[in-house]
This record gives C-alpha cells, structure tokens and sequence, in this order.
C-alpha cells in the first residue's frame, strides 16, 4: 500500500491507484473536477487538462517535486508522494485558464440547452471560471445532427471529451462512430450520419458532461429543476442490463429515464434503450422513492422529500368549495 | 401600590360652566377649522382618471419584450419560474419551426407563458433572473378584477404588441 497525502490529508492506496481515484477515496472539496475522465470507462481521462494538481513532492525515495502541474486522471500515486489541489494557487490558476479554453467554442446557449442544471461545464465555470472571455474570434459552427431517432448531437456544444467514444468502444460490439479530422476540426461523427443502432447506445446520452448529446424524446420537453428525479426499477429482458434507473416525473407523466448517477455524475450501470426510451409509463416501473439530490444542486429547488406533497385542497371540501373556478380550468395554472 | 413610572394623571372633573355648556364655541371652533380645508390644496387625487407619476423603479404589470427585429426574446429557459418566490410563473416550452424565424429569436420558445397576478408580489427577481432581457415589470398597475381565472394572464396580455403597429 502506498501512503499519499493529498491536500495535507493522508491516505493509503493500492500502487497503480491514479491520484484522481486517491483523492475520490478521501472525498469532499479536494477531489479534482474531471470532464473527460470516467472511471466506468476503461482509457478515458487525459483530454481536458481540468484535472490538474501538483505534485509538491514526487515520492519517498525521490522527493523532488514534479517540474509541471499533471493530470491527475492520468498520474499513478507513488510511495510517500505529496499533491497539491486546492491548496495551490498556481492549481486554480491554471483551472481557470482550461475553463476559458474548454469555453472558447462553448456556445454559452444554456438557456436553450436541454442540459442546463444538471451539465458538468456549467458547474466548472460557476466555480472556476471567469465571467469574460479574450477570445475575438467566431465560435465554430455545426448543424445540430441526429444519430438515429433519439439522439441528438449538437457539435457546437462538445468539448471533446471521447467519452461517447469510449463508450460507443466499451458497450457496444462493433464501433459505429467517432471523432473526425484533427485539432480545431475535430467534431465528434457518425461517418456520414449512420444511424447507431445498438442496444446500448442511448448511453452516450449519459456519459456526455455538457450537452452535445441530448435526448430527443425530451427535447424542449421541461427544464431538469422542474422535474422530479425517483429511483425506479424494473426487469428487462436483455441480458446486460439490470433496468436501475432513475425517473424524471412532472406532475403524473414521466418525461425522461436516466441511468442512476453518482456523486461525481458518472452513472452506476449502464441501461438498454428500451429502458431509456419506449417505458415512459409509471406502470411499467417499481417506483422505490424520490432520489437524494444534493441541496447545492438547482435541481433540489422546491422538491419535498416525500413522493406526493401533501394535498391540502383535495381533502378538504372547504377548499374544494373555494377553488371550484380552479379545477374547472381546461389548461394547467 | 407604587406606580411604575410618574406619568399617571389624576383627573378631576369640574362642573361645566354656562357658555361651555351652550357648546357654541366648540362647534365654531371645528367648523372654522373645516372651512379651511375647503382652501387648501386636496392631498388625494381621482384616480384613475388622474395618475400620480411612478417613481423610477417601480414595477408594475410585466411584459414580455421583443428584440430589435420584433422577434420574441424569450426562450423559455424557465429562470424566472425558478427565482419566482411566490412560484407564480409556469411556462411550456416548444421547438421554433422552420419558417417562424421572424417570430422568435431562438430555437426554443414558449408555447404557453402564465404569470399568475395573485400569486405575484412584484418583487422583480424575474427581471433579474432573465439572461435574455425578455422579461420587464415595467407596466402599469395591474387591473383588479372579478374571478381569480381573469388574473392568470397568459402570452396575449404579456407580449409586447409587434413593431409595425
């Protein structure tokens, strides 16, 4: 076992551990923000650069420190070795400038974006970011591509991540699509728009941390904070998916079904497109209780802890009385 | 028992003299003090045919705002709902279609937008929340009316009327 000790706070873990990893065990504030890294998929991490630490003393046996900030994703604890993250100014400074570089052909459209509340860019630059940027130029400019009926990709919002390659590598049988052309050209692609028809594509919906990929059957549909996330299960047939997942409801329907993510926003398992797509009736789930949302999360706004808030005016015929006009309404209030 | 402070007063009642008792003196007293009212300038005013100016920051009705081009500002994005203390805005979003460019300025806008006016304590977050500056409380007093239906004030009250008339 190796000992670390990240942030001034030890802590033990297998050699081979990446300092990410480290530092998730210890949890809380020190962990470092990952846009590309995810550790349900094997070879990702080491794009972004959102990630980076430094290393204030390389290990036991040579404790001088490493000559550049890392990427903590992608650097293996050694025996004795010291990082800094939070408690290094020259960290938050280089943060800050990956954000603005993440943002340089960010759209900034998050009040169109099906994304907002819930989107991992939105998040960094609340944080990290700064409110201006020196960029001049124009931002890059892309139709919005559908890839297959469901999936949305809107390549103006990608940062380049690979998740949704690495996924469409990892889950699926045979690969279907990727990234075409190089550096500033680069744009994520299904080779002239082939639909992906695998069981399990739905996911890149998921993996994706901004919201280039979206989901058409909510498109538009409802803002995130404005639904109500409830764990849900159910038996599906395919053999690879456990049918964990949870339900977005607004008032009685469901409007949206997500895998069940973690605290760093990865999801736990991956669901099948049936799961994801075509079982958007309450009858077809085990409703087991509204999912814990984090208080810091928009998402949290106006939310009670039990699944039905309590129904003052439909118990009491007073108020029913009083509210006749009300009810009689064709549309919602 | 000893009183807590001296500020108690014991009255004595002395029998009423003549004139006092006539009450003439007391009645011209208060009529002198009427009829000078009728020369002073009234502090109220008949409203509404006549209106006090507003004071700059006052905020009234809300309206929805079109852009230079007379397209529709909002989007839809739900942040005035969501800053909305008294939860008094709902809204439904839909997708713009080909052909409705001059009509809204985004890709999204909203179908159905509702302010319910009993709920509203006109605080102004929702202007502060827009991040497209579509969203004023900049009207007039809102109307008083007489079913609670009448106050739930949709597109067609809010909208700015276009820019050719």
């Amino acid at each position: 076992m190796f000992k670390v000790t990240i942030d001034g706070i030890p802590v033990e873990v297998e050699p081979g551990t990446t300092i990410l990893n480290a530092a998730r065990q210890i949890g809380g504030d020190i962990v470092p923000p990952a846009m590309c890294y995810y550790s349900k998929l094997e070879g990702s991490g080491g794009k972004c650069r959102t990630c980076l630490v430094k290393v204030s003393k390389g290990s036991e046996k040579d404790p001088r420190p490493m000559p550049k900030l890392v990427a903590s994703c992608r650097t293996t604890v050694m025996d004795g070795m010291e990082v800094q993250n939070i408690t290094s100014p020259e960290v938050i400074e280089a943060r800050k400038g990956v954000v603005e570089m993440l943002l340089i052909n960010h759209p900034l459209d998050c009040p169109v974006c099906d994304q907002a509340g819930e989107c991992h860019l939105q998040d960094l630059g609340f944080e990290h970011g700064s409110a201006k940027t020196r960029y001049e130029f124009d931002r890059r400019k892309f139709e919005r591509i559908d890839i297959g009926d469901k999936i949305q990709l809107h390549m103006t919002r990608c940062i380049l991540c690979y998740r949704c390659v690495f996924t469409a590598d990892q889950i699926t049988d045979k690969r279907v699509h990727g990234i075409l052309n190089r550096g500033d050209h680069a744009e994520i692609s299904t080779y002239i728009q082939q639909a992906v028809d695998n069981d399990f594509s739905g996911n890149v919906i998921d993996v994706c941390p901004v919201g280039a990929l979206t989901d058409k059957t909510f498109r538009f549909k409802n803002r995130v904070w404005f639904t109500k996330p409830v764990e849900a299960h159910r038996d599906c047939d395919h053999e690879k998916c456990n049918g964990k997942v949870t339900l977005w409801y607004k008032g009685e329907d469901v409007i949206r079904v997500t895998a069940r993510k973690d605290v760093y926003g990865e999801v736990e398992e991956f669901i099948c497109n049936t799961c994801r797509f075509d079982k958007k009736k309450t009858a077809d789930w085990v409703i087991e209780g509204p999912r814990k949302v984090s208080h810091k999360s928009v998402i949290s706004s106006n939310h009670y802890d039990t699944l039905k808030p309590l129904p003052v005016v439909k118990t009491n015929p007073l108020l029913q009385e009083a509210n006749k006009d009300q009810f009689e309404r064709e549309t919602r209030l | 028992m000893e009183p807590l402070s001296n500020k108690r007063k014991v009255l004595d009642f002395k029998p009423l003299t003549l004139l006092e008792r006539s009450y003439l003196p007391e009645i011209a007293k208060g009529l002198s003090i009427t009829m000078k009212h009728f020369f002073k300038k009234p502090v109220t005013i008949s409203y509404p045919e006549q209106k006090r100016e507003f004071s700059e920051n006052f905020r009234g009705q809300h309206s929805l705002k079109r852009d230079e081009e007379g397209k529709e500002r909002c989007t839809a994005c739900g942040l005035c709902a969501l800053s909305c203390p008294a939860e008094a805005i709902t809204m439904t979003a839909a997708e713009r279609q080909p052909g409705e460019e001059n009509l809204y300025r985004e890709e999204k806008y909203a179908a159905v937008y509702e302010i319910n006016m009993l709920r509203c304590i006109f605080c102004g977050l929702c202007e502060e929340a827009c991040p497209k500056e579509a969203i004023y409380l900049d009207g007039d007093i809102v109307p008083t009316d007489f079913l609670r239906k009448d106050f739930i004030y949709g597109k067609d009250k809010l909208v700015e009327p276009p820019l050719n008339q």
